[in-house]
């Protein structure tokens, strides 16, 4: 016992930690007692209400346990903590898995998701603390290291990416064909794909130029839109019209980033999002031409290079099945659909990776690194923002194409200001500029809450929250990692970068 | 006459309340740097506090109605205060000194949040209200147009007026303002000089909370319904209102919401409801591109 | 403009002229009607107190601020450029002026020898049939990109960098980031090279070698330099011209002989009272000291 104490630091003042716990807990009531404890309920006479105060009660004591064991942890303590921690944790995990069906048995929130972040924060907490305890015995351990740690897991994903790009490539285009490949499936993937695609998009504008764009839905609009038009208006078919409605989102997106380019990072971010809105402004109001609220119906159907997906074609005419001589099944669009935009997405990644090694995408890089540099270079930054912005432009109006025709309609409300916030999520999150990034961040932010259908209340708030986290313990995205795109000493380029 | 006269009164009350929301995003962003993007956001949670704070004291019988104001306006303050010192501590704390998009991005995030989370707490729907301050004086009436000036105008040009006033003495001769301005001009030397940076700029945001929370209650009494969406809206135009001024001066901030105000009520009146916000966003995609400096602030001079 | 011809001290040919430069940021006058030539393939060092708008003079030359007043023309053999007329994107892509910075400005995140290869970015833009020959791969844009890492290999072995070729460049030593910096300038090919304060913050071995890799540039290259230098022993040991700016105004012009015995130099150095120069390495103490930034 005595050769414990003597390895403490310090006699331990709890004062400071109960204080720093209690003042938490003090906020937390601040936060909680109007907005948790008091809902508003709609009801004929007018608004009244209902209180919830016991929520406020939980939260309270949770947040000053939580905040406790952080303090004791700050304060060389971490063993406490960890046990008091890992108890709660374990305790409640325990209760959650037997208690199933009845929440209310163990915590009072409605739903047992609110329980579970509690489980996560406290094993959180665990976590640290074991951390803060191993490294008073082994050394120390900085955030700096962890940096390093979560660097070299990326590089060597990046470098993993490719074996396993392809490989997820050849997956993705025999997914239709494997035994779980069934019509929900291949919606899902299809919609996962387009936001894949986007994410791409985007981040040749944000992770390669460094330019933030929180207007992107408006060029994904602008293709969904000329699709929709050229489409119903001229019966121009599907491979006429996607080409038509990329030229046309560049160039709107020329048009709209050539007097705003110039501009400092964040007034560019503000100036893009002011677009977006404008845009979806107009397509509410200018009815005449856009169908206002209600938008564009009855959009042609995509065809196989001319064969259209329909149980009976139009007279002498022929359909997909007919012409192949199979069975009609209404899957057959459903895979033409899912394949189109496994093409599209391909198509967006290859063009990126290729761009990456000319000159262009070269200085789309440079000018993110340094502007000032670039022109002392002779590089002429407007023009080279812009090919980027138009560029990016481009992909979401081929994503627009594909996203009319897949619906048949198209109306103001797809596009609006979130539906950017989610493509700039997917790219921020998956690390700016990392092709494998997207995909995953994707996947988790798209696929996840299609799987557990319980969390689609959340995903927005998690939306919300996993953007303010990733930007506080790791910036530049969980993936994100940059290979040289030409090395002088082949073979060294691993070595290299530390 | 009249109907131009209705339309500058109901401009300024307007302008009035995105003006009070504007200076959180200015002061900010003079301290700082950044764009609050989450302040719209604040604004709203201050709308349903003084909402929830005017139903629990229906509920509990309180129907002194000028003193149920204040109480509104004081719990409303004080609750959507303690949101904006958590939300600088937890999502702008960490990244000062991060690479210079994290920050707005942070914000946005932060902004998402906070709507799902009022929406999941109180719902989706419109909170309606029933009007609190009634009546009003005639101005003028001329061929059965009348100029009307509603008391809850007043009250809320008349409380911006008083605000506007006590905030500036407070930047100009506290010594809260001068941290405050010593910390705008260069962060590391005040913090040198014995200035606790961290706590002004949390300080910041409290005073920019506080003053959103005004803006709040107002537009609940004055537009008598109110969402968990509205920030977006109010945010966008009041940082319009900001940037018009002239980012960083808390004058410019003030000027530029009475003008973005009058612009939105002429705009409507004029020439089209349905574009009306098409009206502040031109202003500002306008001002960005034209003189991003607004009308009252400081040419930058390029460092190289 | 003969007036500036005559200010040459040397001989020879006058490769940029700067004439009645006058440069206002509000009511702050930084450069005060300043004009002096520098020679081609000469060193021209422009010296003068923290605040004597040397950078100014930079930033005008290389297109980073449009001067109130003046002239400032390059005369390459095959063309006269008048450098306050252009963007200032053009000036390093058609006039052929290159630049270092004062507080260096590489592309950290991008490896040594991708900062070399953006560096020619205009010439392997064409040669990429603006990017659609590129994208099809076609073998003209794979032979120019050769060349261009031919050429940045020559320099980086130049600077001694070529075993760093593939690090990121914010990972260097401060040392190899200076080098870097020069060597970046120089794949644009200039004909005249702006160095703002090379030497600052090197050792005194990197220095001298710094010394040597200027004067090999010069020889080899015959291309005009002008130098922003705080340290003295640069600035005498390399230089052919020396200019000297003070408060804006230039107080002296001439080769490095005449400036070091100019009184009114000495006392813009050292202030009204002192009468002797100080040794060197005093001097710089001194540079140092009010240099705090």
């Amino acid at each position: 016992m005595a050769v414990q104490t003597q390895t403490l630091p310090k006699p331990l003042d709890l004062a400071p930690v109960f204080k720093e716990a209690a003042l938490a807990g003090l906020l937390t009531l601040a936060l909680t007692v109007g907005l948790v404890g008091i809902r508003t309920i709609e009801a004929p006479g007018g608004l009244s209400f209902d209180t919830r105060f016991d929520d406020v009660a939980w939260a309270v004591v949770i947040v000053f346990l939580g905040r406790f064991a952080l303090a004791l942890t700050r304060a060389g303590r971490p063993l406490p903590a960890l046990i008091g921690s890992a108890a709660v944790a374990a305790a409640l995990t325990f209760l959650l898995l037997i208690g199933e069906g009845d929440p209310h048995g163990v915590l009072p929130f409605d739903d047992p998701i609110v329980s579970w972040i509690v489980v996560i924060c406290a094993v959180g907490l665990a976590i640290r603390a074991a951390v803060v305890l191993g490294s008073v015995e082994a050394g120390s351990s900085k955030a700096a290291d962890r940096e390093q740690v979560m660097d070299r897991i990326a590089a060597q994903f990046q470098y993993a990416t490719r074996w396993f790009g392809p490989l997820f490539a050849a997956f993705a285009i025999a997914l239709p064909f494997l035994p779980f490949g069934d019509r929900q499936m291949v919606d899902l993937a299809t919609l996962v794909l387009t936001y894949i695609m986007l994410g791409w998009g985007l981040n040749i504008v944000v992770g390669l130029a460094g330019l933030l764009d929180l207007g992107y839905v408006a060029f994904y609009a602008m293709g969904a839109y000329s699709y929709a038009m050229f489409a119903t208006e001229f019966g121009f078919s599907f491979w006429l019209c996607l080409p038509i409605a990329g030229m046309l989102a560049a160039s709107l997106g020329a048009l709209l980033g050539f007097p705003v380019l110039r501009l400092r990072g964040d007034y560019l971010a503000i100036v893009t999002l002011g677009f977006g809105e404008m845009i979806r402004i107009i397509l509410t109001n200018w009815w005449w031409f856009t169908g206002g609220p209600n938008g564009i119906g009855s959009i042609p159907r995509p065809t196989f290079f001319g064969l259209p997906f329909d149980r009976t074609p139009e007279e002498g005419a022929q359909a997909f099945h007919t012409f192949f001589g199979l069975e009609y099944e209404s899957i057959h669009r459903v895979v033409f659909l899912y394949y189109l935009i496994l093409v599209l997405a391909l198509i967006t990644n290859f063009f990126t990776l290729r761009v990456r090694r000319l000159p262009v995408g070269r200085a789309w890089e440079a000018l993110r690194e340094d502007e000032i540099a670039c022109r002392a270079l002779g590089i002429n930054p407007t023009n080279t923002k812009l090919t980027a912005f138009a560029i990016g432009a481009m992909f979401a109006g081929f994503a627009g194409s594909f996203f009319a025709t897949r619906q048949g309609f198209v109306s103001p409300e797809s596009f609006t200001f979130i539906e950017s916030a989610i493509i700039l999520a997917i790219v921020v999150l998956g690390g700016m500029g990392s092709q494998v990034g997207v995909v995953l961040a994707a996947l988790l932010l798209i696929g996840l809450p299609e799987f557990f259908r319980e969390l689609e209340t959340y995903r927005m708030l998690a939306f919300g929250a996993g953007m303010v986290l990733i930007m506080i313990w790791r910036p530049r995205g969980l993936l994100a990692h940059r290979d040289p795109t030409i090395t002088l000493h082949h073979g060294a380029a691993a070595k290299a970068h530390r | 006459m009249e109907y131009f006269v209705q339309q500058l009164i109901n401009g300024l009350t307007l302008g009035s309340i995105y003006g009070l929301i504007a200076i959180g995003y200015t002061m900010v962003y003079g301290i700082i740097g950044m764009i609050n993007f989450a302040h719209g956001d604040i604004y709203m949670i201050g709308a349903f506090l003084s909402v929830i704070t005017f139903l629990v004291l229906g509920t509990i019988g309180f129907t002194f109605i000028p003193l149920a104001l204040i109480i509104m306006l004081l719990i409303s303050v004080v609750l959507t205060a303690a949101y904006g010192w958590t939300v600088e501590r937890i999502a702008y704390r960490p990244l000062r000194g991060s690479f210079r998009l994290a920050p707005l991005i942070s914000a946005i995030g932060m902004s998402i949040f906070l709507q799902n989370y009022v929406q999941l707490l109180q719902g989706a729907r419109n909170k309606p209200l029933q009007p609190i301050i009634s009546g009003g004086v005639v101005l003028m009436e001329k061929d059965g147009l009348t100029a009307y000036m509603s008391y809850l105008q007043m009250v809320i040009i008349v409380l911006t007026i008083v605000l506007m006033a006590a905030f500036s003495y407070l930047i100009a001769k506290t010594s809260l303002g001068r941290a405050q301005r010593a910390c705008e001009q260069d962060r590391k030397m005040a913090s040198l000089l014995g200035v606790n940076v961290d706590r002004t700029i949390s300080l910041t945001f409290v005073i920019g909370a506080a003053l959103a929370a005004v803006a709040g209650l107002m537009v609940t009494l004055y537009y008598g319904v109110i969402d968990f969406f509205i920030g977006f809206l109010a945010g966008i135009k009041a940082f319009t209102a900001a940037v018009l001024g002239g980012i960083g001066s808390i004058t410019g901030a003030m000027l530029g919401g009475v003008l973005i105000g009058l612009i939105e009520a002429f705009w409507s009146a004029y020439f089209s409801v349905e574009y009306k916000d098409l009206a502040a966003f031109s202003v500002l995609v306008l001002v960005l591109i034209f003189r991003p400096t607004g009308l009252l602030g400081k040419p930058e001079i390029e460092k190289v | 403009m003969s007036e500036a011809i005559a200010m040459l001290p040397t001989d020879a040919r006058p490769l940029l002229i700067v004439e009645h430069l006058t440069m206002r940021f509000g009511g702050l006058v930084a450069i005060d009607d300043v004009s002096f030539a520098a020679g081609d393939g000469e060193i021209t060092a422009i010296i003068g107190p923290n605040g004597a708008g040397k950078t100014t003079v930079f930033n005008c030359l290389t297109g980073f601020y449009k001067p109130t007043v003046g002239r400032l023309t390059l005369n390459r053999p095959d063309g006269q450029f008048l450098l306050e007329q252009m963007e200032g994107f053009r000036i390093p892509q058609l006039a052929g002026v290159a630049r270092t910075f004062q507080n260096i400005r590489l592309f950290p995140g991008m490896s040594v020898l991708e900062n070399l290869i953006v560096a020619q970015h205009n010439k392997l833009m064409r040669a990429s049939g603006f990017t659609f020959a590129g994208l099809l791969g076609l073998p003209v844009y794979r032979n120019a990109e050769r060349k261009a890492v031919e050429l940045a290999r020559y320099w980086l072995d130049r600077v001694n960098l070529i075993e760093q070729a593939d690090w990121e460049a914010g990972n260097l030593p401060y040392g190899g980031q200076r080098r870097l910096e020069i060597a970046r300038a120089m794949c644009t090919e200039p004909v005249l090279l702006c160095l703002d304060e090379p030497a600052a913050g090197l050792n005194p071995r990197e220095s001298a070698e710094l010394n040597e890799l200027l004067l090999s540039i010069k020889a080899e290259q015959k291309i005009g330099l002008l130098l922003i230098e705080h340290d003295m022993s640069v600035v005498m040991g390399i230089s052919d011209h020396i200019v000297v700016l003070d408060y804006g105004r230039k107080i002296a012009d001439g080769t490095p002989e005449e400036i070091r015995n100019d009184p009114t130099v000495i006392r813009a150095y050292l202030g009204e009272e002192e009468e002797e120069a100080l040794p060197p390495e005093v001097a710089q103490d001194l540079e140092n000291l009010t240099k705090s930034d």
